[in-house]
């Protein structure tokens, strides 16, 4: 098993060379397809091994740690390797087509090796239990992203990666100076070490400069309220396939490392007493109710969804900021719940750009009718969306107002109340516009009306599908992401902070 | 710039120099400072003189931009090839010591085959930026 572990980050870095030398799209999607299976079934395994509470530890090069490189695998973050794997393999099945619609054939096989990249930057994230390293893969994954981006066949395509390029930069410098901080106070890059020799240099003063560079950061990088002016267009313009990958792992991934960072390399005793907590709640409540109120206000289905995003986003802030057992939870299960949901959402919005080459809801109404699988796909993962019940939307906001009404704080309930009112009325608004305004005539691409459309596109449809019958399934069977968040968040809240 | 004589011939004198320092900083790089990095950099500057001197045009001749790329994918892998030799010869990824019978030779070949891998990816990619950069300005 510490042996498949490494190979989570090996085989990405050994195919993604492979396919920048191929210059065929056919190969390039076949390996890149064939890396995210055996990545899907590795991360399966591991997750299953590591639910019962068992740590895997592997030593890169041979040296010992905390001198060397060292990849520690518990529950928390084999699921974000599974939520990452899985996304990503169904993302490639789904998106050969589109990929093939939005690139140019000359650069495809330099897309997906790019793509490869990022799944490998992910995955060395939410592994490493090296800070420094962590650094590293951030970098790749970022500047992979920043590729992809500008790759989207719009101009604005290139702003937008511009702006991210920019703002992602500034986060990883940050995050740098903060390890860099962190490094000078203890000598050690290890987290676990870091952790263990916590009290020895916790009275300098320069370890809170460090936790406040390496939060801003990862907040730049998680697109946390108001750092978040580079998602809404980066996702718009991306290639459809990008915008899935990076809307249901990316930001994600970025939660993850602030909440190792908060739980397990600074003690959760250091940061309780100070303002932060107080901060995460407000950056998250405003961050909901803002990216909702944003989105209601969009007129393109890509733009609203990312918007939502920012919104969602906010959900996972506040989770860490309750800073109690079923805050962090909340935290956990809705990165999972969020990832399989949006996923869902953006290759219904995909799909839509293949057919019509807009997302423009003014030039979609009544596309209801002529599109009847896409857009039930729309309705239905937008119910996980808002949270109803018996959708996965539904689970993780459920935690996070038991964690609200535990420490007696109404305000953040009432803002996750807010914002989820605010998520029905801009779901109804693609709704209604998709199915009961039936005036004008859509110029569907190459096809007619009725179940060619489906026929045309059957393999994203399904996989499309397989997402919105993902977030019916695990709102209603939680086992798989509540026990993980639930075994990871026992072990951070435990022994308070020290692996 | 390519009329002047002096130019041409210094260029034709230097390139050779260079691209021979570059080596040494390569392969000596485990013993005094140097390694793989700096070597790509000085070894790309070599051909950046030439193409200073004698036109991009000249330069892509001798290295096409798509050597250039794949140059830049093998060394990427040569670097990864060596973690995952060591890895079927039973050491953890990037162990060189398993590369040999003795430790010590271990690590020689694996710190020399990375820094190799890590010169040819430097180089090529140094020199596929300049020909990006270069390809943006029209010829005067």
């Amino acid at each position: 098993m510490e042996l498949l572990t490494v190979l989570l980050v090996v085989i990405p870095l050994i195919c993604a060379p492979i396919t920048a030398m191929i210059a065929d799209r056919r190969v390039a999607w076949a390996l890149t397809l064939m890396m995210c299976l055996a990545l899907a079934v590795i991360s399966a395994m591991v997750l299953n091994d590591v639910t019962t509470g068992k740590v895997i530890h592997y030593e890169l090069g041979g040296w010992k740690p905390p001198w060397g490189i060292e990849y520690v695998i518990d529950s928390l973050n084999a699921l974000i390797a599974v939520i990452v794997a899985f996304i990503a393999l169904i993302t490639v099945i789904y998106g050969r087509k589109s990929a093939e619609q939005e690139i140019h054939d000359s650069q495809i096989h330099l897309f997906y090796a790019a793509f490869q990249l990022v799944i490998l930057g992910l995955m060395g994230m939410a592994l490493t239990g090296d800070i420094f390293n962590l650094f590293v893969f951030l970098e790749i994954s970022s500047l992979a992203s920043y590729a992809l981006i500008a790759m989207g066949h719009k101009r604005q395509a290139l702003v937008a990666s511009f702006n991210y390029l920019i703002a992602g930069t500034l986060g990883a410098t940050f995050f740098l100076l903060g390890i860099g901080f962190l490094y000078a106070a203890s000598g050690t890059l290890n987290m676990a070490d870091l952790a263990a020799r916590f009290d020895d240099f916790a009275s300098m003063k320069l370890v809170i400069t460090a936790l406040l560079f390496i939060l801003i950061g990862l907040a730049l990088k998680a697109a946390a309220f108001p750092l978040h002016s580079w998602l809404p267009e980066a996702y718009t313009q991306a290639p459809t396939m990008v915008t899935v990958l990076l809307a249901s792992t990316s930001t994600k991934v970025a939660v993850y490392v602030l909440i190792r960072m908060l739980y397990q390399v600074f003690p959760q005793a250091y940061w309780e007493e100070m303002l932060l907590p107080g901060f995460l709640m407000l950056s998250g409540c405003l961050g909901m109710l803002y990216g909702s109120y944003k989105a209601l206000c969009q007129v393109s289905i890509k733009r609203l969804l990312a918007y939502s995003s920012v919104a969602q986003l906010g959900y996972m802030i506040v989770g860490i900021g309750l800073n109690n057992e079923a805050g962090l939870t909340a935290a956990i299960v809705h990165m999972f719940n969020h990832a399989v949901t949006k996923a869902a959402l953006f290759m219904a919005a995909g799909m839509v750009l293949m057919r019509l080459h807009t997302t423009s809801l003014d030039k979609l109404r009544g596309a209801g009718k002529t599109m009847p699988w896409t857009t039930g796909a729309f309705a239905l993962a937008g119910l996980s969306l808002i949270g109803v019940p018996g959708t996965a939307g539904f689970i993780s906001k459920w935690y996070l107002v038991q964690g609200a009404l535990a420490q007696g704080n109404y305000l953040v309930a009432g803002s996750i109340l807010g914002a989820s009112i605010l998520a029905i009325m801009y779901v109804w608004k693609i709704i209604e516009t998709l199915y009961f305004d039936g005036s004008d005539k859509l110029h569907v691409h190459k096809v007619g009306s009725g179940k060619q459309i489906v026929a045309d596109l059957p393999v994203a449809t399904a996989c499309c599908y397989l997402m919105v019958f993902a977030c019916f399934y695990f709102g209603l069977y939680t086992s798989i992401p509540l026990e993980a968040a639930q075994t990871a968040v026992q072990a951070m809240m435990g022994n308070g902070g020290a692996q | 710039m390519s009329d002047s004589l002096i130019l041409r011939v210094i260029t034709k004198w230097l390139v050779p120099v260079i691209l021979l320092f570059a080596l040494y900083v390569q392969f000596h790089g485990d013993y005094s400072p140097g390694g793989g990095f700096q070597a790509g950099v000085i070894f790309s500057s070599a051909f950046l003189l030439y193409a200073l001197v004698y036109g991009v045009e000249a330069t892509s001749r001798v290295l096409p931009e798509a050597v250039l790329r794949i140059g830049a994918s093998a060394g990427v892998l040569l670097f990864a090839g060596v973690g995952v030799v060591s890895l079927f010869k039973g050491g953890t990824f990037l162990d060189y010591s398993a590369l040999s019978d003795t430790p010590l030779a271990g690590q020689h070949i694996g710190i020399i085959v990375i820094e190799l891998g890590v010169g040819i990816t430097v180089a090529c990619v140094m020199l596929l930026l300049f020909y990006t950069f270069a390809r943006t300005i029209p010829p005067q």
